[in-house]
């Protein structure tokens, strides 16, 4: 028998493949979707404490190997997510709550909501490149991010996670401000910042000019960050980027990762990609001999 | 290398409802595609026209739809797609009901029909100034009727009291309908109660269009992905179909 569970940080994953955070979880009854699909754990639409509307449209441009998107942080704010979360824990799987905020005062604030509301961890959205004053912004500054990692563990009792993003030659600096702060598992990475530009039209393409590259594309970049931060930090760490099958989920794994997200390829390859991968990351644990997925973890440093 | 399209065509469809011709191929009746008007917005439109030459028909309500609207033959829009999923158009007889511009995906569906005598036609609207597609929908269809709600053209009355009796009249398998929300909540009524199957498409606010952003569900279902059209056991399972809908930034909100 081979086993696909997972410990993350405390949590406990009947797989290694989560919802990575802005896709298909701004309501409870998609998030409760996504899980019963066969995800590990689903991670919420990033939230703030006032609602937001997001950028117009565009906000997505497809590529023939990612997507280039700027969504703007939509979301209802805290309170009205509230009434999400009561849908979405019922699902089977771990709800992590993803937000974002300006202060380690609104992080810790939003933290409490949403231990409240039933989330099992929460994500810290220390790395969206379209959005001013957020995300990003704050997240490549590693005073700032253990100041906020440090709030926010002190102001609640579940796990929290740093999502971090790539667009820094800091990483490894920024990783290691997690851990400082207390943080029990670093998620890498967001979407690297880039542009679209139409030819006939002679402008960039979304609204918002720039917007964050995900998808296969950025598979690489991805798998660099993760096996840079395996070098530098001793918490768990999940990774993400372009993960569509389970040689993918492989490739983080042995990099260093403890468990995978998964988001472009809902949209590229459908919602089934959570069992496809799962049932790939089975067949090659029983091919080699191995009895549990956490065998894998950082085989690649060996 | 052209990354928009010309658009090769603009016809006054009826008062305040254009329909643009672009070359666009591919799709299946009833999928939408997203067109960007650039500078202005972009938006999910169901295809009116299928082919070499596609169609969107366009009724003017808002800041897109007016941009939408004053397109010339010549000007350059965006167009990426198509989405969704379609009508499951069946052998056997066919009611189609349109309200307003819903009629557009209508049209595609029944373009695919061959046989005029197995498919009728409800075109429903405020007011005759609002009846679209017409003509070309008696090129496809035996019995095409209207319904204004002034009565200033065919049944005085919705397009639903029309389906309705049209559904005492004669026999059909299945009922394809497009409009306002609690139009196809009525319809779907009525099917029920008639004993007939009935597809409905949906609309609701969509930012990506490729299934990502979630900003588009219906109790977790994708209008963008597992939609537009809906058959009538999914849509009597959702909480949220004819009550409510979303906002721009995930609130609930009445339709």
């Amino acid at each position: 028998m081979t086993s696909l569970q997972v410990s993350l940080a405390g949590l406990d994953l009947r797989n290694p493949t989560m919802l990575a955070s802005g896709i298909m979880d701004e309501t409870g009854a998609s998030m409760r979707r996504m899980a019963e699909a066969g995800a590990g754990a689903v991670v919420t639409k990033s939230i703030g404490r006032e609602p937001r509307d997001g950028y117009p449209n565009p906000t997505l441009v497809e590529l023939d190997d990612g997507y280039i998107n700027a969504m703007g942080l939509p979301g209802p704010g805290i309170d009205a997510f509230e009434e999400e979360m009561i849908e979405a824990v019922k699902g089977p799987a771990p709800v992590i709550g993803s937000l974002f905020a300006a202060s380690p005062e609104d992080f810790a604030f939003l933290a409490q909501r949403m231990q409240r509301f039933g989330a099992s961890a929460v994500e810290l959205n220390l790395s969206c490149p379209h959005a001013k004053g957020y995300g990003m912004e704050i997240g490549v500054d590693p005073d700032a991010v253990q100041a906020i990692v440090r709030e926010v563990k002190n102001a609640v009792d579940i796990p929290v996670l740093a999502k971090l993003t790539p667009n820094t030659h800091l990483l490894a600096d920024v990783g290691r401000a997690v851990e400082r702060g207390g943080g029990d598992a670093i998620v890498a990475v967001n979407t690297v910042k880039a542009m679209a530009i139409s030819v006939d039209a002679r402008r960039p393409v979304l609204y918002n000019r720039t917007g964050g590259l995900s998808g296969p594309a950025i598979k690489g970049v991805g798998l660099r960050c993760v096996y840079e931060l395996y070098g530098a930090v001793n918490i768990p760490i999940v990774g993400v980027g372009g993960i569509e099958n389970a040689t993918d989920a492989l490739e983080y794994m042995m990099a260093g990762a403890t468990a995978v997200q998964i988001g472009s390829a809902v949209g590229r390859i459908g919602i089934g990609v959570f069992g496809h991968v799962t049932r790939g990351l089975t067949k090659y644990l029983e091919a080699n001999g191995m009895r549990s997925i956490g065998e894998v973890v950082g085989l690649a440093h060996e | 290398m052209n990354d928009l399209v010309r658009v090769e065509e603009v016809v006054e469809q009826g008062r305040g409802i254009t329909t643009l011709r672009f070359r666009f191929p591919g799709g299946a009746p009833g999928q939408f595609v997203m067109v960007w008007v650039p500078g202005v917005d972009e938006v999910p439109m169901s295809l009116s026209y299928q082919g070499e030459m596609a169609g969107i028909t366009v009724k003017n309500v808002g800041e897109a739809t007016a941009a939408l609207s004053s397109l010339r033959e010549g000007d350059l829009i965006g167009v990426r797609g198509p989405y969704g999923k379609g009508w499951m158009v069946p052998k056997g007889r066919i009611l189609c009901v349109g309200g307003g511009v819903g009629m557009a995906p209508l049209m595609s569906a029944l373009d695919a029909v061959d046989d005029p005598s197995t498919v009728d036609v409800v075109i429903g609207a405020r007011d005759a100034g609002e009846i679209i597609f017409y003509e070309r929908a008696k090129e496809r269809s035996n019995d095409v009727r209207i319904s204004t709600d002034d009565g200033s053209r065919g049944f005085k009355g919705t397009a639903v009291a029309l389906a309705a009796a049209m559904m005492a009249e004669k026999k059909y398998d299945m009922v394809l309908g497009c409009g306002p929300e609690i139009m196809l909540r009525y319809l779907l009524v009525a099917c029920k109660e008639a004993g007939v199957r009935c597809q409905v498409s949906l609309e609701r606010l969509m930012k990506c269009g490729a299934g990502l952003c979630g900003s588009c569900v219906v109790d977790g279902l994708r209008v963008c992905v597992e939609g537009p059209v809906f058959f009538d056991k999914q849509v009597e399972g959702m909480s949220e179909f004819g009550r409510c809908k979303r906002t721009a930034s995930g609130s609930k909100t009445k339709v």
